[in-house]
């Protein structure tokens, strides 16, 4: 017995290869696709299927017609090219409307206002999307330099705004270089300069009202060293109050009149496809962010109102549907504001849709914030982090990296949400713009290539959307589980 | 550990009060966790707490630098009474370093940044010597190595001596140790006492709950053992140990020294 129970190893083994059957492809074949009876069954049913959908659908997508102008003839066209019963897809439609289904009734000659704005979004989305990344950033601004000049060409952009936007992403590229943070800069301004650039009108009424940016900083700096953060922040956002109530458009009108600067006006009515899709997604997306954080550090609050409050307006947001909010955005509004104040529809339904996703993020982080052990909080207060440095250097870092995902979830329903605005009449890509094509005496009866043409670019938006949340989670992954 | 490898020589306790503590009590609901808690600290004083778990020797601690809240009496740190006083709590907070057992580092930042977030924020240091004096301490704690990993490539003894560090990077003149060892391998945890050693060797003013009972006899100038939310006992190590005068103590001590 003792000789059984004792062993030395006097040779230690090589590694050797492993089996055939353990490796490479025949591996990956027979544990993912033939690990069992059940499982081929399903693999030989899912070929099948596969097979009988693109055989159906195949000669649709090999016949299609680009040419036409309308869909009787696209019906001629296929038929004379593969015979009686052959069906076939009619891009025609596409090519000759695509404006429409990216600007709507925008007027044809302001293209190059749209188009300018889009690119200076991708532009001032770099720094924050790729902070920290140069080369990524680089990347980017040197494609919308690129984007710019054909796409301002074929649009017939003025000559001066060509140079001006060399000018500006010359200027970006050098500076992504050296100090790629100052870069911030350009993304804080280019709200009003794309509000400016889409609606036109005077130059001033965006300079004006960033003005008051300006009024609420710098009574901020001069308070803040004798009243304290909260105090002087109420102050000063009291200040901007009062500057874009009082001050404002007597000054936008001064000014105005002595420097008549402009664009051509764009009414919101005129706005529509994508153009309109991406506005009111962008900007929800943009500003529900911030709220919704607040609403969940509101949640959390020991202050018995604000807490009520922020609940209160939590459950009243999430338990309405959305398209309730927008009719209320666009007809109650109007019962509760003063006769005659003209607030404009999009902006409207812009504030309403951010108010939604807002309501909708701050579950989501907050479910963020209770992912957090208590330690962590613990160790903020133990070094004498106030309130809000805790929550900004320690807390909200780690709460937001979790909830990515679903932040993310969140800004994608958003972004598709924006097709509900067919409900209050404005022209949305889906419903919208798809109704007036078909319309059309020509393009009566064309049903799948409008929503093909329009869910295909939802589709490279959001997966973009998708692909970079998953970019942003890895670079983000610190604790090496 | 044996005594004659500690350098008594700086461990001088001064006639200073650190810390006041007068009456205090505290309940977490209904339920009476401190007891009338009377106890002054002097400075350069090196206090080992220790007692059953649910004895309150944890909420002892962390009611000094106001993690929890106390409903009756006083805690004067310093100088300076915690009340409700916002501005109080702060200062009191940034002079008391704290140690807890699970380390509670920041996991998105590097160990650097563990170091000089608080010195940076709170006490206004300028970047670079904030970093200097965190890579002074992180030699001292002898991992300047692993000053660009993330508390999760480190080990646990390794975390523990990081957190350790993050404290003493804030200048603290009262040290706190919740526990610092129970969450470790047996192999880990003479690493973190070594550091805790060195640092009493430097005079620090420490209240450390622990089980280390060799800790205690090594270290400590003063041992108090607490039962049911209440000083039950308190002596100079020796007399703790071998001379304990009441019953509970001595089942206490019987039951961890006894196997």
């Amino acid at each position: 017995m003792a000789s059984e129970l004792s062993f030395v190893r006097d040779k230690m083994l090589p590694p050797s290869a492993p089996p055939v059957r353990e490796a490479g492809a025949v591996k990956w074949l027979r544990e993912n696709l033939f690990s069992g009876p059940f499982n081929t069954t399903l693999t030989i049913l899912g070929i099948v299927v596969i097979y009988m959908i693109i055989s159906a659908s195949l000669p649709w997508w090999l016949n299609s017609v680009w040419n036409a102008g309308s869909l009787a003839e696209c019906r001629d066209i296929v038929i004379a090219s593969a015979g009686e019963g052959a069906t076939g897809a009619c891009w025609a439609m596409i090519r000759e409307r695509w404006h429409q289904f990216i600007f709507g009734f925008y007027p044809p000659d302001q293209y190059w206002r749209p188009v300018l704005a889009f690119g200076l979004l991708v532009a001032a989305l770099a720094p924050v999307l790729f902070a920290g990344q140069k080369k990524n950033m680089s990347i980017i601004l040197g494609v919308v330099a690129v984007f710019l000049v054909v796409t301002l060409g074929l649009a017939g952009a003025p000559v001066g705004a060509w140079i001006a936007t060399l000018g500006l992403l010359g200027g970006m590229l050098a500076l992504a270089q050296v100090q790629p943070g100052k870069l911030l800069w350009f993304t804080a301004l280019f709200p009003a300069l794309c509000f400016w650039l889409l609606w036109g009108g005077s130059v001033w009424v965006p300079i004006v009202a960033l003005m008051g940016f300006a009024v609420m900083g710098v009574a901020y700096t001069a308070l803040v060293a004798r009243l304290g953060p909260t105090g002087s922040a109420l102050i000063a956002v009291f200040l901007a109050l009062l500057w874009w109530l009082f001050i404002d458009v007597p000054l936008t009108q001064v000014i105005d009149g002595m420097m008549p600067w402009g664009l051509v006006s764009v009414d919101s009515d005129q706005f529509g496809g994508f153009l309109l899709a991406i506005t009111i997604g962008v900007t929800a997306i943009t500003f529900s962010l911030p709220i919704g954080i607040l609403l969940a550090l509101g949640r959390q609050s020991d202050m018995l109102i604000v807490k009520t409050l922020c609940v209160g307006f939590i459950e009243f947001i999430r338990g309405v549907p959305l398209i309730t909010l927008l009719f209320t955005a666009s007809l109650l509004l109007q019962y509760f504001l003063p006769p005659n104040t003209n607030f404009d529809i999009i902006l409207r339904v812009i504030i309403l849709v951010t108010l939604f996703a807002a309501a909708y993020l701050a579950e989501v982080i907050r479910g963020g914030l209770a992912a957090l052990p208590s330690g962590q909080y613990e160790a903020a207060d133990a070094l004498g982090l106030d309130y809000w440095r805790a929550q900004r250097l320690i807390i909200l870092p780690q709460a937001l990296k979790i909830s990515i995902p679903s932040i993310v979830s969140t800004f994608i329903g958003l972004f598709k949400d924006t097709t509900l605005v067919a409900f209050v009449g404005l022209m949305d890509p889906l419903k919208g713009v798809t109704q007036i094509v078909r319309a059309d005496i020509n393009w009566k009866g064309i049903y799948w290539e409008p929503y093909i043409f329009v869910g295909a670019i939802f589709f490279v938006i959001c997966f973009g959307m998708s692909r970079y949340s998953m970019h942003l989670e890895r670079k983000l992954k610190t604790d090496h589980r | 550990m044996s005594d004659a490898a500690i350098d008594r020589s700086k461990m001088q306790i001064s006639d200073e009060v650190a810390i006041q503590i007068a009456g205090m009590n505290k309940w977490y609901g209904t339920f009476h966790v401190l007891r009338d808690i009377n106890m002054t600290v002097q400075r350069g004083e090196r206090i080992v707490i220790c007692g059953p778990s649910g004895s309150g020797k944890s909420t002892l601690i962390r009611c000094i630098n106001r993690l929890e809240e106390h409903q009756q009496g006083q805690i004067i740190v310093d100088g300076t009474e915690l009340t409700n006083d916002l501005k109080n709590i702060d200062k009191v907070r940034s002079e008391v370093g704290m140690v807890f057992q699970h380390f509670n580092l920041f996991p998105h930042l590097t160990i650097l940044e563990n170091c000089t977030l608080a010195p940076i924020w709170v006490r206004k240091v300028p970047k670079k010597e904030a970093e200097e004096t965190a890579m002074h301490f992180l030699r001292k704690v002898k991992i300047p190595e692993q000053a660009n990993k993330y508390p999760g490539q480190l080990s646990g003894g390794q975390q523990q001596r990081v957190a350790i560090a993050r404290s003493l990077c804030m200048k603290p003149r009262i040290m706190l140790f919740d526990e610092p060892t129970s969450a470790l391998d047996p192999e880990m945890i003479k690493e973190v006492l070594d550091t805790m050693i060195e640092l009493a060797e430097e005079g620090m003013t420490m209240l450390c709950v622990t089980h280390e009972m060799g800790f205690a006899q090594a270290v400590a100038n003063r041992v108090i053992f607490m039962d049911q939310g209440q000083i039950v006992e308190q002596n100079e190590p020796k007399e703790f140990f071998n001379n304990p005068k009441s019953d509970r103590t001595k089942l206490f001590l019987s039951q961890i020294l006894g196997h």
